[in-house]
């Protein structure tokens, strides 16, 4: 359906893409792969033409769709052919409600009206959206809204779907939906999709295809399992069949769950050996460091834990927090205490008031009732912001809205002396989260998680006790989520507090050592991270699946456990 | 309404259960209504209808960002009122009415000729001032009013198909103003988590950046999803000089018109002839572009007994009004030297009646 050959595309600043061979045949699901800018967005966009007729850049090579050359044919002209969605379905809504969006398409394809209702009821059906046919487009859930954004391309009847990450807004069960709809278009209708995503644990089992793009945009295509055994980017399921030496490698949780009795064994084995060893002595001398063993975890959790019942320590308390939006009651009530040297992930669907509980405890957004007490005993609605981001400081859901300046240099010099720190330290921090960012660049030309980073040195430019951080994984590709890891394990070596809303189960099991679960404003979960996502069957990360009962959330985990199974006499 | 369908879309017309009326005819509704404001001086018919207008919205509106935003257009009323009165306190200029205040004056340089900064204020003048600023708040409230009944979008629906490509562009304009403001307002909120607090210029413009840039971005992601969903592509290329030379037609006939009906000297039938050949001109050249542009519609909104009825209570208003003052001048306006009650005649209640009537026929949406 979709054939490249030997497309490469330039934008001016060297080739994004080079010489991509790929074919994708008739009804497949193609994942395509990557680290953040090696181009595939730009393969993507050359599949439905925007590139170059929409986006500029050069484009050689030959790419057909459906036998198409894109060159002779414009985005409209293949609108009955590929269906694009993309990233956030809001920013691609024309109409107001459901059912007038669905018709959108077919309305600039002149269909006759008869056929458009039936289209309409049948995609409404397809996607099982027929209860939000009338609704306001504003007014559905971020899951909804991206089933609309592909029912609308749907209507055309088109025979290929891209989809540039379709999920990556979206909390676990919502993009759940996302998926099994997508595999339903796959199976029943015979789309051909074309997808591409950063969280590989969500799809790679639906995937046909892969095609694998490296940093400097060289294309390697072919069977899932094969592609993925040498990618650089490759979810838990895979880096644990690669560490297990699993061969054919499995790419969904059964596969993988069929394949690992012996090692559940020995994992088991090594997991009680660790427990039981004498590794905990031996981590309670460095609290907090809990990459270094998985009993160090549990060890660095309860020193918190014990931290945080003695009184006067928190850094951060709240009382009773209520918010309210108009008539929307986003936040009921909540009470909580975070101490130094914690990372607490706070979880919930897109919705349960995740983010509106955040700028409550920032004091920067608006709070109906209750109490927030920094550690000095300070509310930080009442204090100047410049002062309050010294106690609790916030990075919002788009990092993008705190930069405002020409080049990294000039914004990490303006974060300097916005906090009174001594120059040059928003340069340094930023330069211990990501390494060799060119500060002459422009922080629109960034990466998305170089971007974060800056976003994130600039806020701790003001050295806060607590900072709160709202979904930072949002189009983070594997590697720069790493570093954000490591950054927050080292603010919790140093005994600050953070506080991270997030959907990515993964991220959170590599972090977090405690877990608040948000339903409908209201905390119905406080536990340890281990237990909390050991027990939920939605929240457990690839590694728990594939291993349970074995007390493991990581692949790095299961490499201590099993290192401590080997040799069980080793103390730390 | 016959003219500006599509020939398709009126082939095979559904409409869709439970909508509100047709947005076009709340807009003659208020288009009758604000031609009654226009066409009378009355302040007692202008608050008579300002009140059925505010009683129409109060209930028929549904729960739409635009209904909520009629609030709006009523603060923006009072504001008129008061500017024009704070105008006329203090650059006013006097009249042979009893004075009401004896304010100070403030003496302007001599060569400020015949005006004085506060000064005596007279009744005539101060009731004059709030009657004008009345008529002019009456006006934007009913434009407000249509606003709030009739969502732009769908209005811009029903516009002729040769004005497709435009109505769209406007239905995105319409669409991205709010966002830009929500950008401002998130934008302004996470540079206050950096501790930017400041005003004036450069936080302006500090501010500025991220929100353009946020707008552009927005903008060309809708421009994309529409291109991919087959905006635009319907169109036959070609054509379009006939078009384009058929409206340069029309234009140069109504100018010719108009120039004709407002200069006394000209013949009298060729204000009519000029004016007439233009519309059929332009109408023509509007269906041959329409045709050009190959689309549907879904659902269009229909046109039924009830859309009849709220714009025929527009016309009777205006009819009422302007026959009335036609009829009875004297009941046009209140006097001023000395100050009067305003009289009411017949054709100002009937003007009030027609225009709170739809409160009854528009309401039961959704």
């Amino acid at each position: 359906m979709i054939e490249f050959r030997d497309v490469s595309v330039d934008y001016g600043n060297g080739p994004v893409l080079r010489g991509v061979d790929a074919v994708i045949g008739e009804g497949e699901l193609c994942l395509v792969v990557g680290p953040t800018g090696s181009g595939k967005s730009s393969l993507l966009g050359a599949a439905g033409a925007r590139v170059p007729h929409f986006s500029g850049g050069r484009l050689t090579g030959t790419v057909l769709v459906d036998g198409r050359d894109t060159r002779e044919h414009l985005p409209r002209d293949l609108a009955d052919v590929v269906g694009v969605v993309g990233q956030d379905p809001l920013a691609s809504f024309v109409t107001d409600t459901v059912a007038e969006e669905l018709a959108f398409a077919m309305e600039q394809l002149a269909l006759a009206p008869t056929l458009m209702r039936r289209r309409v009821e049948e995609v409404l059906d397809l996607l099982g959206l027929a209860a939000l046919r009338d609704r306001p487009l504003g007014d559905l859930s971020g899951g909804q809204q991206q089933r609309v954004a592909i029912g609308a391309v749907l209507t055309a009847q088109p025979r290929i779907l891209v989809l540039d990450e379709p999920t990556s807004a979206l909390d676990p069960a919502a993009a759940e939906d996302v998926l099994a709809a997508l595999t339903r278009l796959v199976h029943d209708a015979g789309i051909t999709v074309l997808l591409a995503e950063h969280r590989l644990e969500r799809v790679v089992q639906f995937a046909d295809a892969v095609i694998s793009l490296t940093a400097d945009g060289v294309a390697t295509s072919g069977d899932p399992a094969t592609v993925l055994a040498g990618s650089a980017v490759a979810p838990p399921v895979v880096e644990l069949g690669r560490l297990a030496g699993w061969d054919p490698l499995p790419l969904s949780v059964r596969d993988a769950r069929r394949t690992a009795g012996p090692l559940r064994e020995r994992v088991l084995a090594g997991s009680s050996a660790a427990a039981g060893g004498p590794g905990s002595e031996g981590t309670t001398a460095e609290p907090g460091s809990f990459r270094s063993a998985s009993a160090g975890r549990s060890a660095g959790r309860s020193a918190a834990r014990s931290a945080a019942d003695e009184p006067g320590t928190p850094t951060l308390t709240a009382d009773g927090l209520h918010v309210r939006h108009g008539r929307a009651h986003a936040v009921r009530g909540v009470d909580l205490a975070l101490a130094a040297g914690e990372v607490v992930a706070l979880m919930g669907r897109n919705g349960a008031g995740k983010s509106s509980l955040l700028w409550a405890l920032s004091g920067a957004g608006p709070r109906s009732a209750g109490t927030v007490r920094t550690a000095a005993g300070a509310d930080p609605a009442d204090q100047r912001p410049a002062v309050a981001r010294r106690q609790v400081a916030l990075v919002p859901q788009s990092p993008t809205d705190l930069l405002y300046l020409a080049t990294v240099s000039a914004e990490c010099a303006a974060a300097d002396s916005q906090a009174d720190a001594e120059p040059g330290s928003t340069a340094r921090i930023l330069g211990s989260i990501t390494p060799g960012i060119d500060p002459g660049r422009h922080p629109r030309d960034l990466s998305e998680g170089q971007r974060l980073a800056l976003a994130v040195a600039v806020q701790l430019a003001a050295a806060p006790a607590v900072l709160l951080l709202d979904e930072p994984t949002r189009g983070l590709d594997y590697p720069a989520k790493a570093e954000l890891v490591a950054a927050l394990a080292g603010l919790r070596r140093q005994g600050r507090t953070v506080l991270v809303a997030s959907h990515d189960v993964e991220f959170v099991a590599q972090l977090a050592d405690r877990v608040l679960l948000l339903a409908d404003g209201e905390v119905v979960t406080d536990a340890p991270a281990r237990d909390f996502l050991l027990d939920s069957p939605v929240f457990a990360p690839q590694v728990a699946k594939i291993l349970a009962p074995a007390p493991v959330l990581t692949v790095a985990d299961v490499r201590r456990a099993l290192d401590a199974g080997a040799e069980p006499e080793s103390a730390p | 309404m016959a003219v500006i369908e599509g020939p398709v879309a009126r082939a095979e017309a559904t409409p869709a259960r439970g909508r509100g009326l047709h947005p076009l005819a709340w807009w003659a509704w208020a288009a009758g209504i604000a031609v009654a404001i226009t066409r009378t001086q009355n302040p007692l018919v202008i608050a008579l209808l300002l009140a059925a207008v505010v009683l129409v919205v109060t209930v028929c509106r549904d729960e739409s960002p635009w209904a909520r935003a009629f609030g709006a257009y009523l603060i923006l009323g009072l504001v008129v009122v008061a500017v024009r009165v704070a105008f006329y306190v203090v650059v006013g200029l006097p009249d042979s009415s009893p004075v009401l205040i004896d304010l100070p004056t403030v003496p302007l340089p001599d060569w400020v000729d015949s005006l004085t900064l506060l000064g005596p204020v007279h009744t005539a003048g101060l009731l004059g001032a709030i009657y004008a600023g009345l008529r002019l708040a009456a006006l934007i409230i009913t434009f407000g009013a249509a606003n709030a009944l009739a969502n732009p979008k769908r209005a811009l629906r029903s516009v002729p198909a040769s004005l497709h490509h435009l109505s769209t562009a406007v239905v995105i304009a319409v669409t991205v103003t709010p966002q830009l403001f929500t950008a401002v307002g998130r934008v302004r909120r996470a540079q206050r988590l950096r501790g930017l607090d400041a005003r004036g210029p450069r936080a302006f413009a500090g501010r500025l950046i991220p929100v353009l840039q946020d707008a552009l971005d927005r903008s060309l992601d809708l421009a994309a999803s529409m291109d991919s969903r087959g905006y635009a592509r319907g169109t036959t290329p070609g054509g379009g000089r006939h078009v384009t030379a058929a409206l340069v037609v029309a234009l140069v006939a109504g100018v010719l018109g108009t120039y004709a009906l407002l200069d006394g000297a000209a013949p009298a039938w060729l204000g009519a002839v000029g004016l007439g050949v233009g519309a059929v001109v332009a109408v023509a050249a509007s269906v041959r572009a329409g045709r050009r542009v190959d689309r549907t519609r879904y659902r269009p909104d229909p046109w039924g007994l009830r859309e009849n009825l709220v714009a025929g209570c527009g016309i009777v208003a205006a009819t009422a009004v302007v026959l009335g003052g036609w009829l009875d001048p004297g009941t046009l306006s209140a006097g001023l030297t000395p100050p009067t009650w305003p009289t009411l005649n017949v054709a100002g209640v009937v003007a009030a009646l027609a225009a709170i009537a739809p409160a009854t026929i528009g309401g039961g949406r959704r």
